[in-house]
């Protein structure tokens, strides 16, 4: 298997180039949910990326932070894509989105408690046991000041990883934002994150708030990776080497030649201390 | 200092302040700060968009202002229930048809009924195709009892009054818009029997066959239902249409 180094979120436009690709270290990811379909013509095109290229799996709805577990049928739907299509890998957010029977889809937050710890644990640990495999846990953006944190977000994802044995996928925009939006130190964030359990990273693009400005962030993937997102993703790398790096694109979707000149700056810097393994 | 909240009761007020009904005094704390608005507008923005994706010819006839507003109500109303978002908008066509401000679209709902139809055979489970050999190699009194099963990627929508499908056809394959419409009913069936989704027009007489087969009913009584003794069955073709178009998947004595 040939080490993987940048990737690209895989739009539909963008399908037939994706799939011809030759570029060295490329895989895609895409949404787990967008393929938990009975049939048809979606799960065939994945499969045919799959064919050419590594693939990763990125759950946005497990809600493993809410109060209710995953239900059976979509950790059942999960395993069948994850038996089906093989990915390098799989991942979620450390967040909820699931209150009685409403999906809100949004990665929305909660004071990280004893309590809390405990809840995403067993969660973790019943996708994990679902699929027979580890997934890596996602730090998602802030917006808003919660009380009633007893743990700091690093120590929580690190402690969570010791105890179900899931992997951490850092994602360094979400950590600028964040930074900016609840007020801490975006590069003390980054030197601070546990090296070990990372087995992937995220870089996109985000914007101000059409009304505030600055002053709050908006983690929008609807732009290229910024100025100071790259300089915390060079930070990161140069203290714990590389992993496959994720450009996240959602939204005023470029041409893919473009996409894959962003994702060509992320394998440059990641090619060297691969192949130096 | 304020005991913490349990996570239940922090999730209650949090979605109770995202659906606007922040009551608590926690609640109204939470959706008092700027950022809340981000979470609040992501929610409904995914809605918005998800049924914009699964309902593109209401979108284009109604324009993007009328569409995110009743989408929006629709949301607000109807939250999803699954995390993929693929097939959300079940029963926006009946939102539709009782909304008021009406549209003065009277095809409206019909039109949004054929793009649930597109979306629902798309993500259909995968099946064999009821060969046409399989139905010419039974007797004719042996077909009289048979059950033809509906395919799990067939769908048919019946407009008695309206031409729906001319309506909905012509923005799917960007054909003229401008073209004078013929005021009568339409049927159309949607199915995939390859890769992709293909839909045709059908007999009203078809679409009730149809209906009468996915009910289990033999062939003799779907027919009789279908065309009742005296009503004009066009040609004689229409049976080896639905069959060819992948209408169906076995036969069941």
């Amino acid at each position: 298997m040939h080490a993987l180094t940048a990737g690209l979120g895989l739009k539909a436009d963008h399908f037939e180039e994706a799939l011809a690709c030759p570029a060295p270290g490329l895989w895609f990811e895409v949404h787990a949910e967008n393929y938990l379909v009975a049939g048809g013509p979606r799960l065939a095109w994945l499969e045919a990326i799959r064919a050419a290229h590594p693939l990763s799996l990125h759950g946005v709805s497990l809600s493993l932070a809410g109060v209710e577990p995953p239900d059976a049928p979509t950790l059942a739907g999960l395993a069948a894509l994850v038996r089906r299509v093989e990915p390098a890998l799989v991942s979620e957010h450390l967040a909820w989105s699931r209150r009685g029977p409403h999906y809100l889809p949004d990665l929305l937050p909660f004071p990280r408690s004893g309590e809390a710890l405990v809840t995403v644990c067993a969660h973790v640990t019943r996708v994990q046991d679902a699929i027979g495999r580890p997934i890596a846990l996602e730090n998602p953006s802030h917006y808003l000041a919660i009380e009633g944190h007893a743990w700091g977000e690093i120590d929580f994802l690190a402690e969570i990883a010791r105890r179900t044995g899931c992997g951490l996928l850092l994602d360094i925009s979400n950590v600028h934002v964040s930074a900016r939006n609840t007020g801490f130190s975006a590069e003390d964030y980054v030197d601070a994150f546990p090296a070990e359990p990372v087995v992937e990273i995220h870089l996109a693009g985000h914007r101000a708030d059409p009304i505030l400005g600055e002053r709050l962030l908006i983690d929008s993937h609807d732009a290229p990776v910024a100025a100071p997102v790259w300089a915390l993703f060079e930070r990161f790398v140069a203290r714990a080497g590389a992993r496959p790096t994720l450009i996240e694109r959602d939204a005023e979707l470029p041409p893919f030649a473009q996409l894959l000149a962003e994702r060509d700056r992320a394998h440059k810097r990641l090619a060297p201390v691969v192949a130096a393994l | 200092m304020p005991t913490p909240s349990s996570l239940d009761d922090f999730q209650r007020d949090f979605a109770a302040a995202l659906l606007g009904e922040a009551t608590s005094a926690a609640a109204q704390a939470l959706a008092a700060q700027p950022g809340f608005a981000v979470y609040r507008n992501t929610v409904l923005r995914g809605c918005i968009d998800a049924l914009a994706a699964n309902y593109p010819t209401v979108a284009t006839l109604v324009g993007s202002e009328w569409f995110e507003a009743a989408a929006g109500r629709f949301a607000r109303a109807h939250l999803p229930r699954d995390g993929s978002l693929a097939a959300y908008g079940e029963g926006f066509a009946e939102f539709l048809a009782a909304l008021e401000p009406a549209t003065g679209l009277a095809y409206l709902d019909g039109v949004a009924r054929l793009d649930r139809a597109w979306t629902e055979v798309h993500l259909a489970a995968d099946a064999p195709v009821l060969a046409a050999s399989s139905l010419a190699a039974l007797l004719p009194m042996e077909l009289l009892d048979t059950v033809l099963v509906p395919h799990s990627a067939a769908r048919w929508v019946n407009s008695p009054e309206l031409p729906i499908f001319t309506v909905w056809r012509r923005h799917r394959e960007h054909a003229r818009l401008d073209d004078p419409l013929d005021w009568r009913g339409e049927a159309a069936l949607l199915t995939r029997p390859g890769a992709a989704v293909v839909w045709r027009a059908i007999d009203a007489g078809a679409a009730v066959f149809l209906d009468e087969c996915a009910q289990g009913r033999s062939f003799a009584i779907a027919v009789e239902r279908a065309f009742p003794a005296g009503s004009v069955v066009g040609n004689d073709s229409w049976l080896p249409a639905l069959v060819a178009a992948g209408a169906f998947t076995r036969l069941e004595p």
